[in-house]
């Protein structure tokens, strides 16, 4: 049974990193950079520990780098630690985001976080960034360095005035050849909307975010309805065919498995 | 390698239509899952255990994967009565709910949600790492034989899956079998611990854990070999079987039908795989090999 993808470690036991240093990004977010640092490939994941709290699915926003948003126990024990404290890693697992060559990237909220490394990757022609507001817009200044960025807030302190979404009418979708989504989910199911609506839907792909125990695809979890396909191994990255008139954008499921709508 | 011909058959009062099951604890914690899994080539399912009450099991880690094994500790977490719904769309497929409870009652309330829903049921009397639950219950031959008679009782096909960490796993058998048990699935995971030696805490959240995958099929081999010699009821294998010719091993122990877990994680067509190449049009009856190797 030995690992047939991820970063060097002894069998699959945790990878123990310390984190050397904490950047603030926005008043909600943070990004942890850790030592040693953990191979890739853009849109793959991480299991966090924290040790004696949880772990946690999370996106690696460098090869050494997470970028968090407190929404639970583990994130929010994340949020009180300091540099020389140590982590537990697993990973990296998934898919991933398929290459392109003229790739569209949207990004909502910490959303943008896995799409920084593909922004990198030198391989998006533009990339749409949302955020509630001009404070809570991640990474700016890094993917401004690399790609075409066009803003949306919802409060119209910075950019168009309106959500993400409202930014792809003014775009010639057929230009690129992938459309790479992260985001809150109902931003996602809007973005499909978009796309199916131009018949586009095969040229995106979406990163999904559900609960997770194993993360390796045998626990089952994280099965997304009603492909049973598991989000932490078949996924975490999905083309957009492949989830209308799926779960995606309606409900997921909590840790005991019971269904709560979006 | 032996070869056995490909016919449904019926284990335990439960008709399958093949020897393979997915086994407990594995991608069934959704009816969707589970369907993808019965289209992928198993022979039947088993799902997620489902108990009394909701619980979200244990904080994580919950699995880490080893050499030659997992080790997990999930917690035995599932929707309780909800998970009824999931399964709606499987109504005469070869599905078999696991369930647990604290004690005979809530055994027989939970079974009671499945009436006329599911194939049969199977008991988990052997989850190693939740307390009260599982092999708390499954070590103790009169809880053992008072569970499997609640369920049983009502006339539904009854597994009972047990614990190999006992001393004699023949008596806890023999207790099911006297409970009215109409199989006996062996075994669950083996308990066991790993400790992060850069975090200098054992890497499991809930600590112990259960061993699954290769490195325990010799144990469940030895336990199947052993109750086969203590109990008239038919044996379903279970334990780090990932080929072909480990299900015909488990065969000639003394198992009449296998669950696959673990080997889902090395690849999820396992199914597909083991079908094709266990079954032959020329191949012997399953009944000429089960117990072979006694004697």
């Amino acid at each position: 049974m030995r690992r047939s993808w991820g970063a060097p470690m002894a069998d699959g036991i945790p990878l123990t990193v310390t984190i050397t240093r904490i950047k603030k990004e926005t008043p909600n977010i943070r990004t942890f950079f850790f030592e040693p640092p953990i191979t890739f490939n853009p849109g793959q994941f991480v299991m966090v520990w924290v040790p004696g709290v949880d772990e946690i699915p999370m996106a690696l926003s460098s090869v050494n780098s997470i970028t968090v948003q407190v929404v639970g126990d583990a994130t929010a024990a994340l949020a009180g630690m300091f540099p020389g404290d140590r982590l537990g890693i697993r990973g990296p697992y998934g898919n991933g985001f398929t290459k392109g060559e003229k790739v569209l990237a949207i990004a909502g909220g910490v959303g943008a976080a896995p799409l920084l490394s593909l922004a990198k990757a030198d391989c998006v022609m533009t990339l749409l960034l949302g955020a509630r507001t001009e404070t809570e817009l991640l990474f700016l200044d890094q993917l401004d360095e690399c790609t075409d960025v066009l803003i949306a807030t919802d409060d119209g302190t910075m950019g168009l005035h309106g959500f993400v979404t409202s930014l792809m009418d003014d775009l010639n979708l057929a230009t690129y050849d992938r459309i790479a989504v992260c985001g809150p989910e109902i931003m996602m199911r809007a973005v499909l909307a978009k796309v199916a609506e131009k018949g586009l839907a095969h040229k995106s792909e979406f990163s999904l975010h559900r609960y997770m125990k194993c993360g390796v695809g045998v626990c089952g979890s994280c099965c997304i309805d009603p492909s049973g396909l598991r989000v932490c191994r078949d996924g975490p990255v999905f083309p957009g065919d492949l989830l209308q008139k799926s779960e995606f954008g309606h409900y997921m499921r909590d840790a005991s498995g019971r269904k709560k709508n979006l | 390698m032996v070869s056995i011909r490909p016919e449904p058959v019926t284990v335990g009062g439960v008709p399958l239509s093949n020897h393979i099951l997915l086994a407990a604890g594995i991608l069934g914690t959704t009816g969707a899952s589970l369907s993808r899994m019965l289209n992928m080539g198993a022979g039947g399912v088993v799902t997620k255990s489902i108990g009394p009450l909701p619980k979200d099991g244990h904080s994580g880690p919950c699995l880490v994967v080893l050499e030659d094994g997992l080790l997990n500790a999930m917690g035995l977490p599932n929707p309780s009565m909800e998970f009824v719904d999931e399964i709606t769309t499987l109504a005469k497929k070869p599905v078999v709910a696991s369930i647990f409870g604290g004690d005979p009652e809530e055994f027989a309330t939970v079974a009671g949600w499945f009436s006329g829903k599911v194939a049969g049921i199977e008991l988990n009397l052997s989850c190693p790492h939740a307390e009260g639950y599982g092999a708390a219950i499954g070590s103790d031959p009169a809880l053992v034989k008072a569970c499997t008679e609640a369920v049983s009782r009502s006339g539904v096909p009854t597994w009972v899956k047990l614990t190999p960490n006992v001393t004699d796993i023949t008596a806890i058998g023999k207790a099911a079998e006297a409970g009215g048990a109409s199989a006996i699935v062996a075994i669950n995971t083996v308990r066991a611990m790993r400790i992060s030696t850069g975090l200098r805490r054992p890497v499991l959240g809930n600590r112990y854990g259960g061993l699954s995958g290769s490195a325990i099929f010799p144990i469940a081999v030895r336990c199947v070999y052993e109750l086969y010699e203590a109990v008239d009821i038919p044996i379903i294998g279970c334990g780090g079987i990932a080929t072909a010719d480990n299900i015909v091993e488990m065969m000639m122990a003394g198992a009449s039908a296998v669950e696959i877990g673990s080997a889902v994680y090395d690849n999820v067509n396992v199914f597909e795989i083991i079908r094709k190449e266990l079954y032959a049009k020329d191949g012997v009856r399953h009944e000429e090999i089960v117990g072979c190797a006694h004697g």
